[in-house]
């Protein structure tokens, strides 16, 4: 049990360090890479518990899709450093007191949670040989959940038609290609043949 | 002490000992595949290709990989140093780890994971931030603006290879890419392979696959017309060549992707004597050979797309055509009882 254990210390090591640097980072660019550094150790973390799916999913859609959104958006942003910090202590006392309430909450939090009784269990519980993880989760996902997962992809989509109702703009007098257009052409509607006559012209 | 040596170092030493042969092979492998691609498009050209170095140019690659290594680096002085050097550092390491789960014969790989079509895709994936990196770091408009395009091409297009994969393995019922070539191993031989019956996805698998490694006719990344040379424009020397190293071995594992999903991996085209006598892994190397010869021929006869077509194809032509083949191949799979692992 060494080999999974130094790596469970790299892995949680790596990404807690990582974590601290997303928020420590000067360059918000640099924060947005140490980001998806975190994610990619907290997807060895999930390989480590034998989640291998959950690992792959994690890095194809966090990493793969919604990081690069993230660090497009940074990139573009013009950050004037110096700007934003002119106004740091007139801002200080507001911050310092939603990271006061915010700290109250986590500990209250904290001092009220038990472990529920089943997940001991649960966790404990020997992972079958017999069934990969990708059909132990289809299984469950497409028979005793499929309403919710239903919904929750209905959810999404909602929201992506939303985003782009909001953001899509016409703009009149712009040229656009027609493929349709372009491939129904013939040869009767584009080309005319004149006879020009000397001295004439059209 | 036995034991420990047993069951850890033992491992261990054997693991690396693959690995190393498999880098060692890939890279040389690699080193052809390049003096290929340059020889065809010659040829096509009705050119001669490199021919100087050794017989028939054959050592050209070595002598580029000798210049590359002994030139200076030069790093821009407005450059985000770290982040310019570790670009190249993603970009190559990424396209060789993907490596680890390919099987070029029958029980022939470094580790044979249950998601391993998943974790290549995953790889593919992150590849993307080599390029995001390189294009921000180099602190020049034309690299940033190619950084740029290669994300959003790179990010359609995967959209469509996920549902091409997902395809096939509705019809493999497995995510393990043994697995998949095993069950493309029927009597009927190469009319078996997944290339006839999936046929459709085949032909946008291929075009996809030349999208996502920013191949031509999709080299938008790069396209010298208008960026110069793209996000490497302010490269050079080693760190410029492991950004070439790392794109053309992603290209070989796009074709070893397209030869295990849809080629029979190391099967011999026909279940026969002596074919069957062939070792498989000489099965695998030739049809990777066949897939990037494909690759060299769009490149040499195919004029580059416009970037809004490019999009175009992507979004509104491929995304409907495979979304719509996932559910007919699913649909064919369930009522015609042909599913592999079907629930009763």
């Amino acid at each position: 049990m060494i080999l999974p254990a130094l790596f469970f210390y790299l892995f949680a090591g790596a990404c807690i360090a990582s974590a601290f640097m997303v928020i420590a980072a000067r360059n918000p660019v640099h924060s947005v890479l140490y980001l998806i550094f975190a994610f990619v150790n907290a997807a060895g973390l999930f390989v480590l518990m034998g989640a291998e799916f959950l690992a792959m999913i994690l890095i194809v859609v966090y990493v793969g899709a919604v990081a690069v959104l993230f660090l497009f958006v940074v990139m573009m942003l013009d950050v004037d450093f110096a700007e934003l910090r002119q106004g740091v202590l007139q801002y200080l006392p507001f911050g310092a007191l939603i990271g006061v309430v915010m700290l109250a909450e986590l500990l209250l939090v904290v001092g009220a949670w038990v472990i529920g009784p089943g997940v001991p269990r649960a966790i404990t519980a020997p992972i079958p040989a017999d069934i990969t993880n990708t059909e132990a989760l289809g299984r469950v996902l497409y028979t005793k959940y499929i309403y919710y997962f239903q919904a929750a992809g209905l959810v999404l989509l909602v929201a992506m038609v939303g985003a782009i109702v909001l953001t899509l703009r016409h703009k009149a007098g712009v040229k656009r290609q027609n493929i349709g257009d372009q491939v129904a052409r013939t040869r009767d509607t584009a080309i005319e043949v004149v006879k020009v006559r000397p001295g004439q012209g059209l | 002490m036995i034991e420990l040596f047993t069951t850890y170092v033992w491992p261990v030493v054997i693991i690396a000992a693959q690995s190393l042969l498999l880098l060692v092979l890939l890279l040389v492998g690699v080193a052809y595949i390049l003096l290929a691609d340059r020889k065809i498009w010659a040829a096509v050209q009705l050119r001669r290709g490199p021919n100087v170095v050794g017989p028939f140019g054959l050592l050209q690659s070595f002598a580029d990989l000798l210049k590359f290594v002994l030139k200076e680096p030069v790093i821009p002085a407005g450059s985000n140093k770290g982040v310019f050097l570790l670009a190249p550092l993603v970009t190559a390491t990424l396209a060789l780890a993907a490596w680890a789960v390919i099987p070029v014969n029958a029980g022939w790989m470094v580790a044979d994971i249950n998601v391993g079509i998943l974790y290549i895709f995953a790889i593919s994936s992150l590849m993307v931030y080599g390029i995001i990196m390189g294009g921000w770091a180099s602190n020049s408009k034309y690299a940033f603006l190619s950084a740029i395009r290669s994300a959003a091409q790179m990010v359609s297009y995967e959209v469509s290879i996920g549902f091409v994969i997902i395809t096939v393995l509705l019809c493999a019922g497995s995510l393990k890419l043994s697995a998949i070539v095993a069950a493309q191993d029927t009597p009927y031989g190469m009319l078996g392979w997944y290339w006839l019956w999936l046929l459709p996805m085949f032909v946008i698998f291929f075009i996809s696959a030349l999208a996502e490694t920013n191949r031509p006719p999709f080299d938008l990344v790069e396209a010298e017309s208008e960026l110069v040379a793209g996000f490497m424009v302010e490269y050079g020397s080693s760190p410029y060549m492991m950004f070439m190293l790392g794109e053309y071995v992603a290209i070989v594992t796009m074709c070893a992707m397209a030869t295990i999903l849809f080629l029979g991996g190391w099967l011999p085209p026909f279940p026969i004597a002596p074919f069957t006598w062939v070792p498989g892994v000489i099965w695998f190397v030739l049809k990777i050979c066949f897939m990037f010869f494909l690759f060299a021929m769009a490149k040499a006869i195919v004029p580059r797309y416009r970037y809004d077509q490019l999009m175009r194809l992507g979004w509104k032509v491929f995304l409907p055509i495979s979304l719509a083949m996932v559910v007919i191949v699913a649909a064919v799979l369930q009522f015609g009882g042909l599913a592999p692992g079907r629930m009763p």
